[in-house]
C-alpha cells in the first residue's frame, strides 16, 4: 500500500502502552483470583493487537515476541494449559519486557537483549508445538517443506466494512501464500433496494494450496479477527469446531484515558459541550455587535445585558475548556497494584491495595506532577508503614496490611489520601532524630503535628538500615517539594501501631488562581486569595517595633511580623504609617505574616503565567498575570516574602 | 505602539553571510542576529520585579506571554537615558526563553559577509568583550555585533535561586 505508515505509528504506541496496561491489570487480577473467564479473552486480545501492529510496523522483535505470547495465551484460555501463580509471574514479567520493547522502538533503539531469554521461556511454557486450538491437531509444521491444503471459512461480521476493513485485502493476502480458490456465499444478500451499501453480507469459503504454516495464514486475518468468524483446518479433516472470535466486546468503559506526552486523549462529550458554548458565545457576541450597530444612549441596558450573557458564556466556556485537560486520577492510581505487589512480595509483606475515587478528575500536568510523590508513599507505606505479617499477628492485626488510595474533591480543591493500618510513626524517635540533627532545640514544646512534619525534612530519615526501595530519607522531601510546587498541602495523621494517612490537597488547575489585587505604589501585585485571613487597618498602638524581630502587629494577642512590601520590594509606596495603610494577615505554612499596603483593589479570578519560562524563580513570587489594561502584574507567594523578610535563602526553610 | 514583524528570509542571503538587525544604544549601533528576532515594539509599561539585577527592568505581556525585558544600557553600564517615542523593546529568542531588550532606536537589517567579521579586540570597552561575537564595518560605521546566548547566560549564572 503506498500510505505513509509513520503517521499512524504513534497511534500504535499510544495503544500499544493502553495494551500493556489492561494485560498488567487483568493478569494481577487473575493473581488475586479476581479473574473471570473474559479476562484471559481481553489479556488474549491486546496481545493479538499489538502483535498485529507490530507485524505491520516492521517491529520484527516485537512482532516475534508476541507471537510467541499470544499462542500462550490463546492455549491458557482455552484451557489446554492451567493458569498457575509462576506461570502468571512469567506473563507479567514478559509484559514488562513487552513494554521495554516497545519503548525501544518508539525511540529507534535496538530492543533489550533480555527479550530473547523471556521469549524462551514463553515457548517451553506453551508447550513445543506451535498450536492454536483444538483444530489444529493435524498443524503443519512452521518451515513448511511439506505444502498442504487448508479449507478457510470466512464470515466476517456485517459491520466489517464499518471498522474500514476490506475482505479482498485478505483474499489477496491469501492469494500470496499460494494457491487460493474463492467461493463466495451469496446467501445472505437481500435485494438491490433493501441493500445498505455500508454491510458485509458476503462470506467465503476458500481452499489454500501453500507451503506457508498456520500462523502464516492466520496473519492474513490479523485484522479482521475481532470482527470475523475464521475457521481454517488442513483440507480433509472433519469439520473442527470453528476457530471463534468474539466480536469486539464494548471497550472498557470511560476510566482509561491515557496521556502520553504531546497528546492526550478527551472525551467526546466534553469537546461537544465546549463546542456548543463556543457556538453560544459567538451567538451573544454577534447580538452585542448588533446592539452597537447605530448606538445610541437608550441602548445601553441592553447593551449590559448581552454583555452580562458573554461573561456568563466566557466564564462557563472558560471552566469547560479546562475541564478537557482534565484527567481521572485512576490513570495515576492504575500502577500501584503492580507496585504494591511487587514491593510487598519482595519484603515478604502480604499488603491487601483499595482504591477508590479513580474517576476523580484533576488537570492533566497535575496529574503527571503527582504521581512520582504519590509513588513515594505509596512504596514508603508498605514498606516503612506495613509491618512484618508475624509482628501484625502479634500485636493483634491480621496478617494481610491494608493501604487504602483515595481522592476526592472537596471545597474547590481534589483530596488524595494515602492510608495504611501500620504502625504508625514513632513521634518520641523523630523527636530526638530532629534534636541531633539540629533541626530543633531540644526543649522547644512543638505540636505533634510539626514534630510529623519533619519527616519532610531533605535527608531525614529515622530508618534504621537504608533499603533498596527507601530508608535514605529522600522520598518525603521531593514528596513534599512536588506538591508544594503545586500549590497544594500535605498532612499528616499518624496514630502509633494504627497506622498512618497521608492527606494531600491539591488545586484543581494550576493555571487560574483566585486573587485579591493591590496596590503598592504605583504597581500592582496579586495575592493567593486562599493565603488571606483578613486586613485591618491597624491603630498606633498594636504597631509595635521589636528588638530583634522588627516591627510587629499585634492582632487579637497575637503578634505577627509586618512587612513592608514596598520596601522589601523597593518601590515607592504612597503610606509609610501602617495606621493609615491596609495591613493583610496571611497564613503560610509556617505562620502568620502581616503585610502592608497602600489599597486593596478587590478580588478576581487571574490566568497563572509562569515566569520561570522566559527568566527564572524569583523568591517571593510565584507566577505573572496580565490584568484587563495588559499589563503584566505579579503573583506573590507567601512563603517566599516570609523567607525573604526573614533574610533567609528559601531552600532552609523546614517545613 | 507600533508593532513591527522581523521575518527572516534566509534563501535570500549569501553563503557564508548573515543578516543582523542593528540597533543604536547612544551613538553606537549593535546588531543581533536577525534569525533570532521575533518582534519589535514600542515601549510600554514594564513591572518590575523585586531584587533583580538593574538591567531587568522588569517583564511585560507579550500576547499573554510574561517576557523578561533588559535594558542594554544598563547591562553594559552607560547612562540611562529617557525613554521616548524612538525607544523599542527587540524581542529575541534564545534558546527556548523569549527576551525583550529596550534599545534606543532601529536601524537597518544588513546583510554582512562573515568575512567582514572581525574578532573584537579588548581595548577595555565599554561592553564587556564576552558578549561580542565580532566587529564589522559596513561603510563608515562600525557595528558590534552581539552574542545573545552569552549575554544572558551570564545574567543565569550570576543569579541567585534555582533554576527551574
Amino acid at each position: 500500500m503506498q500510505i505513509d505508515l509513520n503517521q499512524f505509528r504513534d497511534t500504535f504506541f499510544q495503544e500499544a502502552a493502553e495494551h500493556l496496561e489492561t494485560m498488567e491489570s487483568a493478569l494481577l487480577a487473575l493473581q488475586t483470583g479476581r479473574a473471570d473467564s473474559e479476562t484471559l479473552h481481553a489479556i488474549f486480545r491486546c496481545a493479538h493487537s499489538t502483535k498485529a501492529g507490530a507485524g505491520t510496523f516492521g517491529f520484527e522483535e516485537m512482532a516475534r515476541f508476541t507471537h510467541v505470547l499470544e499462542s500462550l495465551l490463546d492455549r491458557l484460555r482455552n484451557s489446554e494449559i492451567p493458569v498457575t501463580g509462576p506461570l502468571v509471574e512469567l506473563l507479567l514479567h514478559s509484559v514488562d519486557v513487552l513494554r521495554a520493547l516497545v519503548d525501544a522502538a518508539a525511540r529507534g533503539d535496538a530492543p533489550p537483549p533480555v527479550w530473547e531469554e523471556v521469549l524462551e521461556e514463553l515457548d517451553r511454557a506453551r508447550g513445543a508445538q506451535p498450536g492454536c486450538g483444538p483444530a489444529a491437531t493435524n498443524a503443519e509444521p512452521q518451515n513448511g517443506a511439506a505444502s498442504g491444503v487448508w479449507d478457510i471459512r470466512f464470515e466476517p461480521a456485517p459491520e466489517l466494512f464499518r471498522v474500514s476493513l476490506d475482505p479482498f485485502l485478505v483474499l489477496r493476502d491469501l492469494a500470496e501464500l499460494g494457491k487460493l480458490t474463492a467461493k463466495a456465499d451469496l446467501s445472505r444478500l437481500p435485494a438491490l433496494e433493501a441493500l445498505d451499501t455500508e454491510t458485509c453480507y458476503l462470506s467465503w469459503r476458500l481452499r489454500l494450496e501453500t507451503t506457508a504454516g498456520l500462523d502464516q495464514i492466520r496473519d492474513a486475518f490479523a485484522f479482521c479477527e475481532d470482527v470475523a468468524t475464521v475457521s481454517i483446518e488442513p483440507a480433509g479433516v472433519p469439520e473442527a469446531p470453528a476457530v471463534q472470535d468474539e466480536t469486539k466486546a464494548a471497550s472498557q468503559p470511560g476510566l482509561r484515558t491515557t496521556v502520553r506526552e504531546g497528546s492526550m486523549r478527551v472525551a467526546t462529550d466534553k469537546v461537544d459541550r465546549l463546542i456548543d458554548l463556543v457556538g453560544e458565545l459567538v451567538i451573544a457576541q454577534s447580538m452585542a455587535a448588533e446592539i452597537m450597530n447605530g448606538f445610541t444612549p437608550e441602548c445601553l441596558p441592553r447593551l449590559q445585558e448581552a454583555m452580562s450573557e458573554m461573561e456568563r458564556h466566557t466564564r462557563e466556556l472558560q471552566d469547560r475548556a479546562m475541564r478537557i485537560r482534565m484527567l481521572p486520577v485512576g490513570s495515576v492510581f492504575s500502577r500501584f497494584p503492580r507496585l504494591v505487589h511487587d514491593t510487598a512480595k519482595a519484603l515478604g509483606k502480604q499488603v491487601a491495595l483499595e482504591i477508590s475515587g479513580e474517576e476523580t478528575e484533576l488537570d492533566k500536568s497535575v496529574v503527571e506532577r503527582i504521581a512520582d510523590p504519590l509513588t513515594h508513599l505509596v512504596r514508603n507505606a508498605v514498606d516503612h508503614g506495613i509491618e512484618m505479617p508475624a509482628d501484625r499477628e502479634r500485636a493483634g492485626k491480621p496478617a494481610e496490611g491494608t493501604v487504602r488510595l483515595r481522592a476526592y474533591h472537596q471545597g474547590g480543591k481534589v483530596i488524595i489520601e494515602v492510608a495504611e493500618d501500620g504502625r504508625g510513626l514513632d513521634t518520641e524517635r523523630i523527636r530526638a532524630k530532629g534534636i541531633e540533627r539540629g533541626l530543633i532545640p531540644a526543649d522547644d514544646a512543638l505540636s505533634d503535628e510539626q514534630i510529623h512534619a519533619l519527616i519532610f525534612h531533605p535527608g531525614f530519615s529515622t530508618a534504621e538500615q537504608v533499603s533498596d526501595l527507601s530508608g535514605r530519607g529522600v522520598g518525603m522531601d521531593v514528596v513534599k517539594k512536588g506538591v508544594d510546587a503545586l500549590n497544594g498541602a500535605v498532612r499528616i495523621k499518624t496514630a502509633r501501631g494504627q497506622g498512618t494517612t497521608i492527606r494531600i490537597k491539591l488545586p484543581l488547575t494550576l493555571a487560574i488562581l483566585d486573587g485579591l489585587l493591590l496596590r503598592l505604589g504605583e504597581q500592582t501585585y496579586v495575592l493567593p486569595l486562599v493565603s488571606i485571613v483578613e486586613s485591618i487597618r491597624p491603630r498606633p498602638e498594636q504597631v509595635r517595633d521589636v528588638a530583634g524581630l522588627g516591627e510587629v502587629v499585634t492582632v487579637r494577642k497575637q503578634s505577627l511580623p509586618l512587612l513592608r512590601l514596598g520596601r522589601l520590594f523597593h518601590i515607592p509606596t504612597e503610606v509609610t504609617d501602617p495606621s493609615r495603610g491596609l495591613v493583610v494577615i496571611v497564613e503560610h505554612e509556617g505562620g502568620q505574616l502581616a503585610l502592608l499596603v497602600d489599597e486593596l483593589l478587590g478580588q478576581q479570578q487571574v490566568v497563572v503565567k509562569s515566569l520561570e519560562t522566559n527568566y527564572r524563580k524569583v523568591e517571593g513570587i510565584t507566577g505573572a498575570t496580565v490584568l484587563g489594561d495588559g499589563r503584566a502584574a505579579l503573583i506573590l507567594d507567601i512563603a517566599g516574602l516570609a523567607a525573604l523578610s526573614r533574610g533567609e535563602p528559601l531552600s532552609n526553610l523546614a517545613a | 505602539m507600533t508593532e513591527v514583524e522581523a521575518v527572516a528570509d534566509p534563501s535570500g542571503l549569501a553563503a557564508g553571510s548573515s543578516q543582523f538587525l542593528t540597533f543604536l544604544l547612544g551613538a553606537e549601533q549593535y546588531g543581533v542576529e536577525i534569525l533570532r528576532v521575533q518582534e519589535i515594539r514600542g515601549y510600554s509599561a514594564v513591572t518590575p520585579i523585586p531584587n533583580t539585577p538593574a538591567f531587568i527592568r522588569g517583564v511585560i505581556n507579550l500576547r499573554g506571554t510574561v517576557v523578561p525585558v533588559v535594558d542594554l544600557r544598563a547591562k553594559f553600564s552607560m547612562e540611562a537615558t529617557e525613554y521616548n517615542k524612538f525607544t523599542v523593546i527587540i524581542v529575541v529568542t534564545v534558546g527556548v526563553k523569549v527576551i525583550g531588550l529596550v534599545v534606543d532606536a532601529v536601524s537597518d537589517v544588513l546583510d554582512i559577509p562573515a568575512s567582514e567579521i572581525r574578532k573584537a579586540p579588548d581595548l577595555g570597552a565599554r561592553v564587556d568583550t564576552r558578549f561580542i561575537s565580532g566587529m564589522a564595518t559596513i561603510g563608515d560605521r562600525m557595528t558590534v555585533l552581539l552574542d545573545m546566548e552569552r549575554l544572558l547566560s551570564d545574567d543565569e549564572v550570576a543569579a541567585l535561586g534555582s533554576l527551574s
